[in-house]
């Protein structure tokens, strides 16, 4: 009996001690990361890199500016996009739906959230760039736009639902149509999570490389044009990273930290702002 | 004397809800703690087998002597196998057939033996009156049962390990009256080998049932006797107060 | 009253439209691939011929590709992210919860292109000079070891998905964990178990369907990994028992040969590849959706 209980305890012992192990591995390569691309980083940032072009092969110096812009380009297409449909889709969900439809747009949402971003590439790539016999920006602006829209649609209809009845019973008290009360009144109030959730999903197509790789290209020159393609930070970073110049790679690291620093900002920004909102929307 | 409860107090965080409690529990037999929601009943059973340092920041500071033992200087695991427990919601394990749930204290020591785990999972269901009903379904789920069968499935569980006290924090109250009459009578047959103490808000369940009665009241042991004595004869005002309903 | 017509159709077209692309991203990739599967018919999954100036082509070796590299990957994560989840759910001390949740949800958002930088520059080299070389030397008689330590290579493939997807299982477990009723972990507690022993006997065992949910999660985004993988790979169309050896997944080949495919064929093999990693996706995805709801009481609310 006793030699029975010892053993026990040391196992449990153990198994915690394992199970606290795991967590300091996990948080391993993630100090690395950071470690490694700050410190790569941060030298190779300067004005330049933000104002300069890339320099042709074999020369030293430039930048990404052309990257950034064309990142900001996308990002705002991607936006025009993926905004009205999440949004949309998300008060559809919320104040519309009824179970079976509900079921249905929330399943295909699911389901596009899962679904490979460079899947969603190739989509765009058949219906935009095909026809237009161009890589474009505005592919790539389409590509990134759908893969925001579970992510804007899912939060819309969360934020939408946590709006109580009361405020939406007593507009149409006043006499207000449904679809002012709707605007006005319901969205004015869950602006903020709506907000949060946008954040999230820029976050998360900021980052995005691959659905950009066959539509949007990539652009060694100045180009902001919707119809040519457009370089984006992503992208560019792949291309200095795979390529065999030293100059390149410092490049790299830096819009790297660029790149890192702007998606977790929004990350935690938004993550934030959500978990307050969902703290008080519950109380 | 099988529990001798001396100068208790207990905290959740900052929160005092057991207070100066000194309450002594003898063997082989019924008490019952009764007392107002929030008087600390519950608390002062957690506390019998160490549960209610389980909670994060639970405290408590005082003796209890289990056979004359400090249970506080003791391992709180080997503590749980002498003190078995009895929730107010049955609560079997649903991913385990009913034989399982019943042997899981006695797997968890190391019984692994087949033979053994029948005889005693058969043994325990006949003490805990639940045999009849499920011998012929051990395999099925815990929870393919009433919820009368499935506190007494808990019974049985809590049997199994062969425990010397059996705590009940209100095990009846989420059942019928029928499965209530039902557990009300196991415990008449457990007393004769267990010393049993269980939390009740049901003051006739306690007359019923108990052989010694402990009123709690803000936290406070207020005053403890034999059940008939209480009941008739109360020292206390507040006894009185509580036990002709002038309030709880 | 038009107004409100006006607005409750608007909104529901738009939700119709999201059904419609999803719809069609499926339609299209079956047509553009159908050239190619009128070519070269059911053998195109399982013949190990990809060579695009000959315009043959046959997707096995991606498919063994991605299938090695997402077992690798969760291989490795599952016994951390399920270790990271017990630690989270059930044993850490509240002023240590918070911050290694929080930077384990750090983790997946990193993008993947940056995980490949990282993957790149240090993994890579350090598997060059250290790791496969140990490998080699005091396990190279396994058919897994064998050839040059390149770096690149699935190892490394398998090793950046695995730190990819040790976040999304490891929150997931976690939730599903939390919703085990307290009252599961007392009745163990109460017979005497340990806290290990209840969280085995009581908890574990309770949410098995949702934390293999999970681990179907993890497997879903490992299986459409595309930038980190295609970085560290190698590359090449190549079906080896080695995990030294270079290799491709479905997402990989498509992000390396898309841009430059060199004709129509060469194209639609590619479309023909995306349509088996799209199918696969989803499978594996409504699967694990499936498990999840299944434990959360029909919730089904995962957070990406």
């Amino acid at each position: 009996m006793m030699g029975r209980d010892t053993l026990r305890k040391w196992v449990n012992r153990w198994m915690l001690a394992l199970t606290f192990a795991s967590a300091l591995i996990a948080m391993v390569p993630l100090f690395l990361i950071f470690f490694h691309i700050l410190s790569h980083g941060i030298g190779a940032i300067n004005l330049d890199f933000f104002t300069e072009m890339p320099k042709p092969v074999g020369e030293t110096g430039g930048g990404f500016a052309n990257a950034i812009a064309g990142s900001l380009v996308l990002l705002a297409l991607a936006c025009s996009v993926g905004l009205p449909i999440g949004i949309f889709g998300g008060i559809y969900l919320a104040e519309y739906g009824g179970r079976k439809t509900g079921e249905v747009v929330r399943f295909f949402s699911d389901l596009l959230n899962g679904t490979p971003s460079i899947v969603v590439g190739m989509f765009c790539y058949a219906i935009l760039v095909k026809p237009m016999k161009h890589f474009s920006a505005a592919a790539g602006g389409a590509a990134l736009g759908i893969i925001m829209i579970p992510t804007v649609l899912s939060t819309t209809e969360t934020m939408l639902k946590m709006v109580p009845r009361s405020l939406r019973e007593g507009a149409l008290a006043l006499g207000l149509p449904y679809w002012k009360t709707m605007s006005s009144i319901v969205l004015k109030s869950a602006r903020a999570g709506i907000l949060t959730g946008v954040l999230l999903a820029i976050a998360r197509v900021a980052g995005e490389t691959a659905p950009l790789l066959f539509t949007a290209l990539g652009n060694q020159f100045w180009s902001l044009s919707l119809k040519e393609p457009i370089a984006a930070l992503p992208l560019q970073i792949f291309t200095f990273a795979i390529s065999p110049y030293e100059d390149w790679h410092n490049q790299a690291w830096a819009g790297a930290t660029v790149l890192i620093l702007m998606v977790l900002c929004l990350n935690v920004v938004s993550r934030f702002f959500m978990k307050n909102k969902l703290a008080r929307g519950r109380s | 004397m099988k529990i001798q409860i001396e100068k208790l107090n207990a905290w959740y965080g900052d929160h005092k809800v057991v207070s100066h409690i000194d309450l002594q529990v003898s063997e082989k037999s019924v008490t019952a703690i009764i007392g107002p929601s929030g008087c600390g009943k519950s608390t002062l059973v957690r506390c019998l087998n160490r549960m209610h340092e389980i909670t994060p920041k639970a405290h408590v500071d005082g003796k209890i002597l289990l056979d004359g033992q400090d249970i506080f200087k003791e391992d709180p695991v080997r503590l749980r196998r002498r003190v078995g427990m009895i929730f107010q919601k049955p609560n079997p394990f649903p991913t385990m057939s009913i034989a399982d749930n019943v042997t899981a204290g006695l797997r968890l020591n190391g019984t692994r033996d087949r033979g053994r785990l029948e005889e005693v999972a058969m043994e325990s269901l006949k003490r805990a009156a639940l045999w009849d009903e499920v011998k012929e379904h051990l395999h099925e789920s815990g929870l393919s049962l009433s919820g009368g069968q499935q506190q007494r499935l808990c019974i049985a569980r809590a049997l199994a390990v062969n425990p010397e006290v059996l705590l009940m924090d209100e095990p009846c109250s989420a059942l019928d009256p029928i499965s209530t009459a039902r557990v009300e009578e196991l415990i008449h047959e457990l007393k004769n080998k267990y010393t049993i103490v269980i939390v009740t808000h049901n003051m006739q369940q306690a007359a019923r049932v108990s052989d010694y009665t402990a009123f709690l009241y803000m936290g406070e042991l207020v005053e403890w006797g034999k059940t008939g004595d209480l009941f008739t004869n109360p020292k206390e005002k507040r006894t009185e107060d509580y036990i002709t309903g002038r309030f709880g | 009253m038009k107004g409100d017509r006006i607005f409750e159709q608007a909104s529901r077209m738009f939700a119709i439209l999201l059904v419609v692309i999803v719809a069609s991203i499926g339609f299209l990739l079956l047509k553009e691939s159908l050239p190619a599967i009128r070519k070269f018919g059911w053998q195109f999954p399982f013949s190990s011929i990809w060579d695009p100036v000959a315009e043959v082509f046959g997707a096995w070796p991606f498919l063994y590709g991605t299938i090695v590299s997402s077992i690798l990957a969760l291989v490795i994560a599952l016994p951390l992210s399920l270790g990271i989840a017990i630690f989270l759910a059930e044993l850490a001390p509240p002023y240590l919860k918070a911050p290694v949740a929080f930077l384990t949800e750090l983790l997946a958002a990193i993008p993947s292109v940056i995980y490949g930088l990282w993957g790149l520059f240090f993994l890579v080299p350090w598997l060059r000079t250290s790791v496969e070389p140990f490998l080699i030397k005091h396990f190279g008689f396994l058919p897994f070891f064998k050839g040059p330590p390149y770096g690149i290579g699935m190892l490394a493939a398998g090793l950046i998905l695995a730190i990819m997807i040790l976040p999304i299982i490891s929150s997931i477990s976690r939730e599903v964990l939390q919703a085990v009723p307290n009252h599961q972990r007392e009745a163990a507690l109460a017979l005497g178990a340990t806290r290990w022993e209840a969280t085995r006997m009581a908890v574990l065992r309770y949410g098995k369907a949702g934390l293999l949910g999970a681990v179907f999660l993890g497997l879903g985004r490992a299986l459409g990994e595309t930038m980190a993988v295609t970085m560290l790979i190698g590359n090449r169309p190549e079906v080896s028992l080695s995990l030294l050896a270079p290799g491709h997944t479905m997402a990989s080949v498509i992000a390396n040969e898309f841009a430059e495919a060199s004709g129509p064929m060469h194209l639609s093999a590619l479309m023909g590849v995306g349509l088996a990693l799209f199918g696969t996706t989803m499978v594996v995805n409504a699967g694990a959706r499936f498990l999840v709801w299944k434990v959360s009481g029909g919730r089904g609310e995962v957070r990406e």
